[in-house]
Protein backbone atom coordinates (compact mmCIF):
# COMPACT_ATOMS: atom_id res chain seq x y z
CA UNK A 1 0.00 0.00 0.00
CA UNK A 2 2.64 2.74 1.18
CA UNK A 3 5.52 0.49 0.20
CA UNK A 4 6.53 2.74 -2.23
CA UNK A 5 6.22 6.45 -0.97
CA UNK A 6 8.96 7.97 1.25
CA UNK A 7 8.13 11.36 3.10
CA UNK A 8 11.01 13.88 2.50
CA UNK A 9 13.42 14.38 4.98
CA UNK A 10 14.86 17.82 3.93
CA UNK A 11 13.78 21.52 3.94
CA UNK A 12 12.26 20.99 0.63
CA UNK A 13 14.36 23.21 -1.11
CA UNK A 14 14.95 21.15 -4.19
CA UNK A 15 12.40 19.26 -6.27
CA UNK A 16 11.44 16.27 -5.59
CA UNK A 17 12.71 14.34 -8.48
CA UNK A 18 16.30 13.41 -8.93
CA UNK A 19 18.51 16.36 -10.50
CA UNK A 20 20.77 16.39 -14.12
CA UNK A 21 24.47 16.23 -13.07
CA UNK A 22 26.02 19.63 -13.59
CA UNK A 23 26.01 20.43 -17.20
CA UNK A 24 29.89 21.38 -18.34
CA UNK A 25 30.17 25.41 -18.56
CA UNK A 26 32.12 25.30 -21.81
CA UNK A 27 33.76 22.71 -24.06
CA UNK A 28 37.25 24.42 -24.43
CA UNK A 29 39.72 22.45 -22.53
CA UNK A 30 37.28 19.80 -20.99
CA UNK A 31 37.83 16.26 -21.58
CA UNK A 32 34.86 14.69 -23.82
CA UNK A 33 34.96 10.82 -23.61
CA UNK A 34 32.97 9.70 -26.83
CA UNK A 35 31.26 6.24 -26.23
CA UNK A 36 30.75 4.12 -29.07
CA UNK A 37 27.88 1.17 -28.50
CA UNK A 38 29.23 -0.71 -31.15
CA UNK A 39 26.48 -0.83 -34.14
CA UNK A 40 27.51 0.08 -37.31
CA UNK A 41 28.45 3.01 -38.75
CA UNK A 42 28.98 4.59 -35.12
CA UNK A 43 32.52 5.34 -35.52
CA UNK A 44 32.14 7.56 -38.28
CA UNK A 45 29.65 9.47 -36.87
CA UNK A 46 31.54 9.59 -34.01
CA UNK A 47 35.03 10.53 -35.75
CA UNK A 48 32.91 13.69 -37.43
CA UNK A 49 31.49 14.45 -33.53
CA UNK A 50 35.24 14.10 -32.43
CA UNK A 51 36.70 16.71 -35.16
CA UNK A 52 34.16 18.95 -34.19
CA UNK A 53 34.59 18.88 -30.69
CA UNK A 54 38.20 18.89 -31.00
CA UNK A 55 37.90 21.68 -33.28
CA UNK A 56 36.02 23.44 -30.36
CA UNK A 57 39.55 23.36 -28.37
CA UNK A 58 38.29 19.97 -26.53
CA UNK A 59 40.41 17.26 -25.90
CA UNK A 60 38.83 13.78 -26.71
CA UNK A 61 38.54 10.09 -25.60
CA UNK A 62 37.08 7.16 -27.17
CA UNK A 63 35.97 4.25 -25.58
CA UNK A 64 33.31 1.54 -26.78
CA UNK A 65 30.97 -1.47 -25.39
CA UNK A 66 32.06 -4.50 -25.88
CA UNK A 67 28.62 -5.46 -27.76
CA UNK A 68 25.71 -3.31 -27.65
CA UNK A 69 23.31 -5.43 -26.75
CA UNK A 70 24.68 -5.35 -22.92
CA UNK A 71 25.10 -2.39 -20.33
CA UNK A 72 28.50 -1.02 -20.90
CA UNK A 73 30.87 -3.21 -18.07
CA UNK A 74 31.48 -1.51 -14.87
CA UNK A 75 35.32 -1.46 -15.33
CA UNK A 76 34.13 1.00 -18.70
CA UNK A 77 31.68 3.07 -16.54
CA UNK A 78 34.26 3.86 -14.24
CA UNK A 79 37.09 4.32 -16.95
CA UNK A 80 34.81 7.29 -18.54
CA UNK A 81 33.56 8.66 -14.95
CA UNK A 82 37.62 9.34 -14.01
CA UNK A 83 39.26 9.85 -17.41
CA UNK A 84 36.64 12.56 -18.79
CA UNK A 85 34.45 15.81 -17.70
CA UNK A 86 31.75 14.91 -19.90
CA UNK A 87 30.21 11.87 -22.10
CA UNK A 88 28.72 11.44 -25.44
CA UNK A 89 27.27 7.87 -26.81
CA UNK A 90 26.34 7.08 -29.78
CA UNK A 91 23.19 5.49 -29.24
CA UNK A 92 21.50 4.23 -32.56
CA UNK A 93 22.89 3.12 -36.01
CA UNK B 1 -41.42 12.47 16.43
CA UNK B 2 -39.76 10.71 18.59
CA UNK B 3 -38.43 7.88 16.73
CA UNK B 4 -37.00 4.37 17.84
CA UNK B 5 -33.93 3.94 18.04
CA UNK B 6 -31.19 2.45 15.64
CA UNK B 7 -28.45 0.17 16.78
CA UNK B 8 -25.04 -1.08 15.11
CA UNK B 9 -23.12 -4.04 16.16
CA UNK B 10 -19.63 -4.76 15.61
CA UNK B 11 -18.42 -7.99 15.59
CA UNK B 12 -15.87 -10.77 14.37
CA UNK B 13 -15.91 -14.32 13.94
CA UNK B 14 -12.92 -14.84 15.62
CA UNK B 15 -14.34 -13.71 18.94
CA UNK B 16 -16.39 -17.13 20.56
CA UNK B 17 -18.51 -14.37 22.17
CA UNK B 18 -19.68 -13.27 18.84
CA UNK B 19 -20.36 -16.75 17.71
CA UNK B 20 -22.29 -17.41 21.07
CA UNK B 21 -24.46 -14.29 20.54
CA UNK B 22 -25.53 -15.17 16.77
CA UNK B 23 -29.60 -16.39 17.71
CA UNK B 24 -29.45 -12.73 19.46
CA UNK B 25 -28.35 -11.21 16.69
CA UNK B 26 -30.62 -12.50 14.58
CA UNK B 27 -33.28 -11.72 17.24
CA UNK B 28 -32.61 -8.31 17.31
CA UNK B 29 -32.33 -8.02 13.25
CA UNK B 30 -36.15 -9.03 13.52
CA UNK B 31 -36.95 -6.87 16.21
CA UNK B 32 -35.05 -3.06 15.71
CA UNK B 33 -33.22 -1.48 13.38
CA UNK B 34 -29.86 -2.60 13.14
CA UNK B 35 -26.59 -3.23 11.00
CA UNK B 36 -23.44 -5.33 11.95
CA UNK B 37 -20.21 -4.72 10.88
CA UNK B 38 -17.87 -7.56 10.74
CA UNK B 39 -13.93 -7.06 11.22
CA UNK B 40 -12.53 -10.33 9.54
CA UNK B 41 -14.77 -12.74 7.82
CA UNK B 42 -17.43 -10.96 5.40
CA UNK B 43 -19.64 -14.79 5.44
CA UNK B 44 -20.24 -14.17 9.49
CA UNK B 45 -23.67 -14.12 9.36
CA UNK B 46 -23.71 -13.69 5.63
CA UNK B 47 -27.68 -14.87 5.72
CA UNK B 48 -28.98 -11.64 7.22
CA UNK B 49 -29.83 -8.51 5.91
CA UNK B 50 -27.52 -5.19 6.56
CA UNK B 51 -23.76 -7.06 7.52
CA UNK B 52 -21.72 -4.80 6.44
CA UNK B 53 -18.14 -5.91 5.31
CA UNK B 54 -15.36 -4.15 7.91
CA UNK B 55 -12.26 -5.86 6.73
CA UNK B 56 -10.78 -2.61 5.97
CA UNK B 57 -11.75 -1.75 9.68
CA UNK B 58 -12.63 1.56 8.65
CA UNK B 59 -15.80 2.16 10.80
CA UNK B 60 -13.96 0.42 13.59
CA UNK B 61 -11.30 2.76 13.75
CA UNK B 62 -13.38 6.03 13.35
CA UNK B 63 -15.62 4.60 16.28
CA UNK B 64 -13.13 3.73 18.49
CA UNK B 65 -14.13 -0.36 18.72
CA UNK B 66 -11.99 -1.73 21.87
CA UNK B 67 -13.84 -5.02 21.94
CA UNK B 68 -16.17 -7.25 20.22
CA UNK B 69 -18.96 -7.71 20.20
CA UNK B 70 -19.74 -3.95 20.64
CA UNK B 71 -23.55 -2.62 20.30
CA UNK B 72 -24.16 0.81 19.69
CA UNK B 73 -27.43 2.57 19.87
CA UNK B 74 -28.11 5.49 18.46
CA UNK B 75 -31.35 7.68 19.99
CA UNK B 76 -32.01 9.72 16.77
CA UNK B 77 -31.02 12.63 18.47
CA UNK B 78 -27.38 12.64 17.96
CA UNK B 79 -26.54 11.15 21.41
CA UNK B 80 -25.18 7.86 21.31
CA UNK B 81 -24.63 4.83 24.13
CA UNK B 82 -22.90 1.72 23.65
CA UNK B 83 -22.00 -1.84 25.56
CA UNK B 84 -19.38 -4.23 25.37
CA UNK B 85 -19.16 -7.71 25.63
CA UNK B 86 -22.45 -10.45 26.28
CA UNK B 87 -24.46 -9.96 29.42
CA UNK B 88 -27.79 -10.98 29.03
CA UNK B 89 -29.90 -8.55 31.67
CA UNK B 90 -27.34 -5.90 30.12
CA UNK B 91 -28.68 -6.33 26.66
CA UNK B 92 -32.20 -7.02 27.46
CA UNK B 93 -32.51 -3.62 29.57
CA UNK B 94 -30.58 -2.06 26.48
CA UNK B 95 -32.37 -2.88 23.75
CA UNK B 96 -35.73 -3.05 25.63
CA UNK B 97 -36.30 -6.83 24.40
CA UNK B 98 -37.06 -9.12 27.77
CA UNK B 99 -36.89 -11.96 26.15
CA UNK B 100 -33.48 -11.58 24.00
CA UNK B 101 -30.99 -14.23 24.29
CA UNK B 102 -32.54 -16.36 26.88
CA UNK B 103 -31.27 -19.72 25.51
CA UNK B 104 -27.74 -18.92 25.89
CA UNK B 105 -25.25 -18.23 29.05
CA UNK B 106 -26.00 -15.07 30.44
CA UNK B 107 -22.76 -13.83 30.49
CA UNK B 108 -19.83 -13.84 28.72
CA UNK B 109 -16.76 -11.35 28.01
CA UNK B 110 -15.55 -9.98 24.77
CA UNK B 111 -12.29 -10.29 22.66
CA UNK B 112 -10.35 -7.39 21.76
CA UNK B 113 -11.03 -5.06 18.29
CA UNK B 114 -8.76 -6.19 15.36
CA UNK B 115 -8.42 -2.24 15.21
CA UNK B 116 -5.93 -2.96 18.42
CA UNK B 117 -4.07 -5.31 16.95
CA UNK B 118 0.26 -4.51 17.58
CA UNK B 119 1.16 -2.40 14.76
CA UNK B 120 -2.33 -1.83 13.73
CA UNK B 121 -3.15 1.91 15.12
CA UNK B 122 -0.42 3.39 13.01
CA UNK B 123 -1.32 1.65 9.73
CA UNK B 124 -5.23 2.85 10.30
CA UNK B 125 -4.30 6.23 11.87
CA UNK B 126 -2.39 6.40 8.42
CA UNK B 127 -5.32 4.60 5.94
CA UNK B 128 -8.49 6.85 7.66
CA UNK B 129 -7.38 9.32 10.42
CA UNK B 130 -6.63 13.08 9.57
CA UNK B 131 -3.27 13.11 7.66
CA UNK B 132 -1.17 14.89 10.84
CA UNK B 133 1.84 14.20 8.01
CA UNK B 134 3.21 17.20 5.88
CA UNK B 135 6.21 16.51 4.36
CA UNK B 136 6.57 16.05 0.45
CA UNK B 137 5.85 12.39 -0.33
CA UNK B 138 8.14 11.25 -2.71
CA UNK B 139 6.80 8.14 -5.00
CA UNK B 140 9.28 5.54 -6.33
CA UNK B 141 9.09 3.73 -9.20
CA UNK B 142 8.12 -0.10 -8.58
CA UNK B 143 11.53 -1.04 -9.36
CA UNK B 144 13.43 1.60 -7.46
CA UNK B 145 15.15 0.21 -4.61
CA UNK B 146 14.25 2.42 -1.48
CA UNK B 147 17.63 2.84 0.13
CA UNK B 148 19.53 3.42 -2.93
CA UNK B 149 16.99 6.06 -3.97
CA UNK B 150 17.75 7.52 -0.73
CA UNK B 151 21.54 7.55 -1.70
CA UNK B 152 20.00 9.19 -4.50
CA UNK B 153 18.88 12.07 -3.45
CA UNK B 154 21.43 12.57 -0.94
CA UNK B 155 20.06 11.99 1.93
CA UNK B 156 22.54 9.75 3.42
CA UNK B 157 25.87 10.21 5.27
CA UNK B 158 27.71 7.69 3.29
CA UNK B 159 25.94 4.70 5.40
CA UNK B 160 22.13 3.20 4.18
CA UNK B 161 19.38 4.82 6.00
CA UNK B 162 16.39 3.27 6.63
CA UNK B 163 13.61 4.56 4.04
CA UNK B 164 11.38 7.12 5.46
CA UNK B 165 7.88 5.20 4.82
CA UNK B 166 4.79 6.89 6.16
CA UNK B 167 3.90 3.95 8.34
CA UNK B 168 7.63 4.01 9.67
CA UNK B 169 7.46 7.88 10.51
CA UNK B 170 3.81 7.42 11.89
CA UNK B 171 5.07 5.36 14.35
CA UNK B 172 7.67 7.32 15.10
CA UNK B 173 5.70 10.16 15.76
CA UNK B 174 3.34 7.88 18.27
CA UNK B 175 5.97 8.07 20.68
CA UNK B 176 6.23 11.57 21.17
CA UNK B 177 3.09 13.40 22.64
CA UNK B 178 4.27 17.05 20.97
CA UNK B 179 1.99 17.43 17.82
CA UNK B 180 4.00 16.70 14.13
CA UNK B 181 3.43 20.51 13.55
CA UNK B 182 5.68 21.94 16.46
CA UNK B 183 8.49 23.77 15.56
CA UNK B 184 11.65 22.96 17.78
CA UNK B 185 13.86 25.70 16.10
CA UNK B 186 15.85 26.97 13.56
CA UNK B 187 18.45 24.32 12.09
CA UNK B 188 21.65 25.67 10.69
CA UNK B 189 22.81 26.37 8.29
CA UNK B 190 20.03 27.17 6.07
CA UNK B 191 18.03 28.21 9.16
CA UNK B 192 15.43 26.27 8.20
CA UNK B 193 12.11 25.64 10.75
CA UNK B 194 12.18 22.19 11.70
CA UNK B 195 9.25 20.07 12.83
CA UNK B 196 8.75 17.49 14.98
CA UNK B 197 7.34 15.49 11.98
CA UNK B 198 11.06 15.97 10.34
CA UNK B 199 13.03 15.20 13.04
CA UNK B 200 11.25 11.82 13.42
CA UNK B 201 11.61 11.50 9.60
CA UNK B 202 15.11 11.56 10.07
CA UNK B 203 14.86 9.47 13.25
CA UNK B 204 13.49 6.50 10.92
CA UNK B 205 16.66 7.43 8.30
CA UNK B 206 19.22 7.01 11.45
CA UNK B 207 17.97 3.93 12.44
CA UNK B 208 16.33 5.08 15.90
CA UNK B 209 13.97 2.92 17.70
CA UNK B 210 10.42 5.12 18.51
CA UNK B 211 10.97 4.80 21.54
CA UNK B 212 14.44 6.92 21.54
CA UNK B 213 12.28 10.21 19.48
CA UNK B 214 12.06 11.89 22.63
CA UNK B 215 15.64 11.59 23.45
CA UNK B 216 16.44 13.27 19.95
CA UNK B 217 14.38 15.80 20.15
CA UNK B 218 15.95 17.01 23.47
CA UNK B 219 19.36 16.73 21.25
CA UNK B 220 17.78 18.65 18.67
CA UNK B 221 16.63 21.79 21.30
CA UNK B 222 19.82 21.42 22.90
CA UNK B 223 21.97 21.62 19.47
CA UNK B 224 20.03 24.66 18.36
CA UNK B 225 20.82 26.30 22.10
CA UNK B 226 22.26 29.40 21.16
CA UNK B 227 25.65 28.70 23.26
CA UNK B 228 26.35 25.53 21.10
CA UNK B 229 26.99 27.52 18.38
CA UNK B 230 26.06 24.60 15.63
CA UNK B 231 26.56 26.89 13.07
CA UNK B 232 29.81 27.84 13.54
CA UNK B 233 30.94 23.99 14.44
CA UNK B 234 29.20 22.95 11.08
CA UNK B 235 31.13 25.62 9.43
CA UNK B 236 34.88 25.63 10.84
CA UNK B 237 37.61 23.52 9.53
CA UNK B 238 38.50 22.22 12.24
CA UNK B 239 37.47 18.42 13.08
CA UNK B 240 34.80 19.29 16.08
CA UNK B 241 30.77 18.24 15.53
CA UNK B 242 28.55 17.11 18.41
CA UNK B 243 29.47 14.67 21.01
CA UNK B 244 26.33 13.65 23.22
CA UNK B 245 25.98 12.38 26.25
CA UNK B 246 22.86 11.07 27.88
CA UNK B 247 22.51 10.90 31.77
CA UNK B 248 19.33 9.98 34.00
CA UNK B 249 16.75 7.12 33.24
CA UNK B 250 16.17 7.43 29.74
CA UNK B 251 19.57 6.22 29.31
CA UNK B 252 18.71 3.12 30.94
CA UNK B 253 15.22 2.78 29.82
CA UNK B 254 16.42 2.73 26.05
CA UNK B 255 19.13 0.14 26.64
CA UNK B 256 22.04 2.83 26.05
CA UNK B 257 25.85 1.64 26.50
CA UNK B 258 27.73 3.58 29.25
CA UNK B 259 30.25 -0.08 30.11
CA UNK B 260 32.25 -1.88 27.38
CA UNK B 261 32.94 -0.21 24.44
CA UNK B 262 30.64 3.07 25.41
CA UNK B 263 32.53 5.10 22.55
CA UNK B 264 31.95 2.66 20.71
CA UNK B 265 30.37 0.73 17.75
CA UNK B 266 27.66 -2.11 18.42
CA UNK B 267 24.19 -0.30 20.22
CA UNK B 268 21.92 0.63 18.15
CA UNK B 269 20.50 3.94 20.73
CA UNK B 270 24.00 4.92 20.83
CA UNK B 271 24.87 4.58 17.21
CA UNK B 272 21.34 6.14 15.94
CA UNK B 273 20.97 9.12 18.32
CA UNK B 274 23.87 10.66 17.49
CA UNK B 275 23.47 10.13 14.06
CA UNK B 276 19.86 11.43 13.73
CA UNK B 277 21.21 15.02 14.98
CA UNK B 278 24.10 15.01 12.05
CA UNK B 279 21.20 13.54 9.50
CA UNK B 280 19.17 16.46 10.75
CA UNK B 281 22.22 19.27 10.23
CA UNK B 282 22.57 17.44 6.88
CA UNK B 283 18.62 17.20 5.24
CA UNK B 284 16.76 19.96 7.29
CA UNK B 285 19.83 22.82 7.73
CA UNK B 286 21.30 21.57 4.62
CA UNK B 287 25.10 21.50 6.36
CA UNK B 288 26.93 19.03 3.94
CA UNK B 289 30.93 18.21 3.68
CA UNK B 290 32.23 20.66 0.87
CA UNK B 291 29.27 23.03 1.50
CA UNK B 292 29.01 24.83 4.66
CA UNK B 293 31.04 21.56 6.75
CA UNK B 294 34.62 22.97 5.53
CA UNK B 295 36.57 20.58 8.17
CA UNK B 296 39.85 20.11 6.55
CA UNK B 297 39.90 16.56 8.01
CA UNK B 298 36.39 15.86 10.52
CA UNK B 299 36.55 12.98 12.62
CA UNK B 300 34.48 9.55 12.56
CA UNK B 301 32.66 10.93 15.19
CA UNK B 302 30.70 13.17 12.39
CA UNK B 303 28.88 9.84 11.26
CA UNK B 304 27.87 9.32 15.21
CA UNK B 305 28.97 10.08 18.75
CA UNK B 306 27.01 9.35 21.57
CA UNK B 307 27.00 7.44 24.52
CA UNK B 308 25.47 7.22 27.81
CA UNK B 309 27.30 7.72 31.78
CA UNK B 310 28.35 5.24 33.80
CA UNK B 311 25.72 6.02 36.97
CA UNK B 312 26.37 2.54 38.99
CA UNK B 313 28.43 4.78 41.41
CA UNK B 314 26.16 6.60 44.17
CA UNK B 315 29.10 8.41 45.60
CA UNK B 316 30.46 9.67 41.82
CA UNK B 317 28.19 12.99 40.80
CA UNK B 318 26.97 12.44 36.88
CA UNK B 319 27.83 15.33 34.26
CA UNK B 320 24.08 16.01 34.06
CA UNK B 321 24.46 16.16 38.55
CA UNK B 322 27.14 18.49 37.59
CA UNK B 323 25.41 20.71 35.66
CA UNK B 324 22.49 21.21 38.09
CA UNK B 325 20.26 18.93 37.31
CA UNK B 326 19.14 15.74 40.10
CA UNK B 327 19.98 12.18 39.55
CA UNK B 328 16.50 11.10 38.33
CA UNK B 329 16.27 13.26 35.52
CA UNK B 330 16.93 13.00 32.24
CA UNK B 331 18.99 14.97 30.77
CA UNK B 332 21.28 15.10 27.39
CA UNK B 333 24.69 17.40 26.96
CA UNK B 334 25.96 18.15 23.77
CA UNK B 335 29.92 19.30 22.85
CA UNK B 336 31.63 20.62 21.03
CA UNK B 337 34.08 17.49 20.60
CA UNK B 338 36.52 15.52 18.15
CA UNK B 339 38.73 12.13 18.25
CA UNK B 340 39.41 10.16 21.35
CA UNK B 341 42.65 10.50 22.79
CA UNK B 342 43.72 7.69 25.31
CA UNK B 343 45.00 7.90 28.77
CA UNK B 344 47.07 5.05 29.73
CA UNK B 345 48.24 4.75 33.05
CA UNK B 346 48.17 0.89 34.59
CA UNK B 347 50.78 1.69 37.05
CA UNK B 348 49.75 4.45 39.24
CA UNK B 349 47.77 3.54 42.43
CA UNK B 350 47.49 6.94 44.02
CA UNK B 351 45.01 9.59 42.68
CA UNK B 352 47.77 12.52 42.73
CA UNK B 353 49.91 9.66 39.93
CA UNK B 354 46.82 9.44 38.13
CA UNK B 355 45.49 13.21 38.32
CA UNK B 356 49.15 14.00 37.38
CA UNK B 357 48.83 11.42 34.33
CA UNK B 358 45.40 12.75 33.02
CA UNK B 359 46.93 16.69 33.64
CA UNK B 360 50.01 15.53 31.32
CA UNK B 361 47.92 14.04 28.63
CA UNK B 362 45.58 17.09 28.69
CA UNK B 363 48.10 19.69 28.12
CA UNK B 364 48.45 17.96 24.16
CA UNK B 365 44.70 19.08 23.44
CA UNK B 366 44.46 21.16 20.23
CA UNK B 367 48.40 22.16 20.88
CA UNK B 368 50.83 21.54 24.21
CA UNK B 369 51.49 25.27 23.90
CA UNK B 370 47.41 26.54 23.42
CA UNK B 371 45.99 27.28 26.41
CA UNK B 372 42.66 28.12 27.19
CA UNK B 373 41.28 27.40 23.49
CA UNK B 374 39.89 24.14 23.54
CA UNK B 375 37.66 22.57 26.21
CA UNK B 376 37.78 19.01 27.24
CA UNK B 377 36.19 16.11 28.08
CA UNK B 378 37.99 13.64 30.41
CA UNK B 379 36.08 10.11 30.09
CA UNK B 380 37.39 8.51 33.38
CA UNK B 381 37.37 4.50 32.96
CA UNK B 382 35.83 2.31 36.03
CA UNK B 383 39.24 1.00 37.30
CA UNK B 384 40.77 4.52 37.04
CA UNK B 385 37.46 5.70 39.34
CA UNK B 386 38.21 3.26 41.66
CA UNK B 387 42.07 4.20 42.41
CA UNK B 388 40.85 8.26 42.88
CA UNK B 389 37.79 7.13 44.96
CA UNK B 390 40.14 4.96 47.15
CA UNK B 391 42.36 7.52 47.70
CA UNK B 392 39.01 9.79 48.70
CA UNK B 393 38.92 12.10 45.78
CA UNK B 394 35.84 12.83 44.35
CA UNK B 395 35.25 14.43 41.08
CA UNK B 396 35.88 18.36 41.58
CA UNK B 397 38.94 17.35 43.82
CA UNK B 398 40.58 15.48 40.64
CA UNK B 399 39.41 18.47 38.87
CA UNK B 400 41.29 21.00 40.64
CA UNK B 401 44.50 18.38 40.86
CA UNK B 402 44.59 19.01 37.07
CA UNK B 403 43.90 22.63 36.75
CA UNK B 404 46.75 23.09 39.38
CA UNK B 405 48.99 20.80 37.34
CA UNK B 406 48.51 22.40 34.45
CA UNK B 407 49.23 25.87 35.51
CA UNK B 408 51.64 27.14 33.37
CA UNK B 409 53.80 30.68 33.02
CA UNK B 410 52.98 32.33 30.23
CA UNK B 411 56.73 32.72 29.03
CA UNK B 412 57.15 29.05 28.73
CA UNK B 413 53.84 28.67 25.74
CA UNK B 414 55.30 31.52 23.82
CA UNK B 415 55.82 31.02 20.15
CA UNK B 416 60.18 29.99 19.46
CA UNK B 417 59.76 28.34 22.44
CA UNK B 418 60.98 24.37 22.37
CA UNK B 419 61.52 25.33 18.83
CA UNK B 420 57.80 25.36 17.73
CA UNK B 421 56.27 28.75 16.34
CA UNK B 422 53.22 27.80 17.94
CA UNK B 423 51.91 28.92 21.15
CA UNK B 424 50.11 31.74 23.22
CA UNK B 425 50.82 35.64 22.09
CA UNK B 426 53.32 37.77 23.84
CA UNK B 427 51.15 40.01 25.90
CA UNK B 428 50.39 36.56 27.71
CA UNK B 429 54.11 36.14 28.82
CA UNK B 430 54.23 37.48 32.27
CA UNK B 431 50.70 35.73 33.18
CA UNK B 432 49.79 32.12 34.97
CA UNK B 433 47.62 30.46 32.36
CA UNK B 434 45.55 27.54 32.83
CA UNK B 435 44.96 24.91 30.25
CA UNK B 436 41.28 24.84 29.96
CA UNK B 437 39.04 27.83 31.27
CA UNK B 438 37.03 27.56 34.45
CA UNK B 439 34.16 26.12 32.67
CA UNK B 440 36.67 24.11 30.25
CA UNK B 441 37.22 20.26 31.32
CA UNK B 442 34.02 18.04 32.07
CA UNK B 443 34.55 15.09 33.56
CA UNK B 444 32.42 11.49 32.61
CA UNK B 445 32.84 7.95 33.74
CA UNK B 446 32.46 5.11 31.06
CA UNK B 447 33.62 2.27 29.92
CA UNK B 448 33.98 -1.62 30.90
CA UNK B 449 35.28 -2.99 33.89
CA UNK B 450 39.10 -4.17 32.73
CA UNK B 451 41.39 -1.49 31.91
CA UNK B 452 43.40 1.47 33.39
CA UNK B 453 42.42 3.20 30.17
CA UNK B 454 40.64 6.72 30.34
CA UNK B 455 39.99 8.77 27.28
CA UNK B 456 40.12 12.42 26.40
CA UNK B 457 37.57 13.68 23.86
CA UNK B 458 39.09 17.03 22.85
CA UNK B 459 37.07 19.90 22.17
CA UNK B 460 36.96 22.55 19.38
CA UNK B 461 39.64 24.96 19.47
CA UNK B 462 36.89 28.06 19.56
CA UNK B 463 35.48 26.74 23.22
CA UNK B 464 33.36 29.59 25.21
CA UNK B 465 32.06 32.53 24.68
CA UNK B 466 33.36 33.03 21.57
CA UNK B 467 32.43 29.76 20.05
CA UNK B 468 30.68 26.76 21.96
CA UNK B 469 30.00 25.86 25.33
CA UNK B 470 28.80 21.97 26.27
CA UNK B 471 24.83 22.61 27.45
CA UNK B 472 22.03 20.28 28.37
CA UNK B 473 18.64 20.06 27.68
CA UNK B 474 15.76 17.58 29.78
CA UNK B 475 14.46 14.95 27.93
CA UNK B 476 10.99 15.50 28.02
Amino acid sequence: MQNQVLLDPTAELSPGSRQLQPRLEKIAGATIGLLDISKPRGKEFLDEVAGQLEAMGASVKRYSKPTFARVAPLDLNQKISSECDAVIEGLAD
Amino acid sequence: MNSSPSFTLVVKKACPTCTLIEPVIAQLADSVDLRVYVQDDPSFLSDMKNIIDDTELEFSYQNQIEIVPTLIRDQGDGSTQRIEGWDRAQWQSFTALEDLGQDIAAFKPGCGSLTLEPGMEEKLALRFGSDALHARRLELAESEDMIEACYERGWTDGLPVVPPTPLRVVRMLAATELDPDEIIGSVPPDYIACSVEKIAINAVLAGCKPEYLPTVIAVVRAALQDAFCMHGLLCTTYFSSPVVIVNGPVARAIGMNSGINALGQGNRANGTIGRALQLIIRNVGGGRPGGIDRATLGNPGKYTFCFSEDESDPDWSSLAMDRGYQREDSVVSLFAGDGVQPVMDQLSRTPESLARSMAASLRSVAHVKRFGMADAILVVCPEHRRVLKEGGWSKDRLKQAIFDELMTPGTELLPGVDGMSEGMPDKLKDKLLNKFRDDGLHIVTAGGTAGMFSAIISGWVASGDKGSQLVSQIVQ
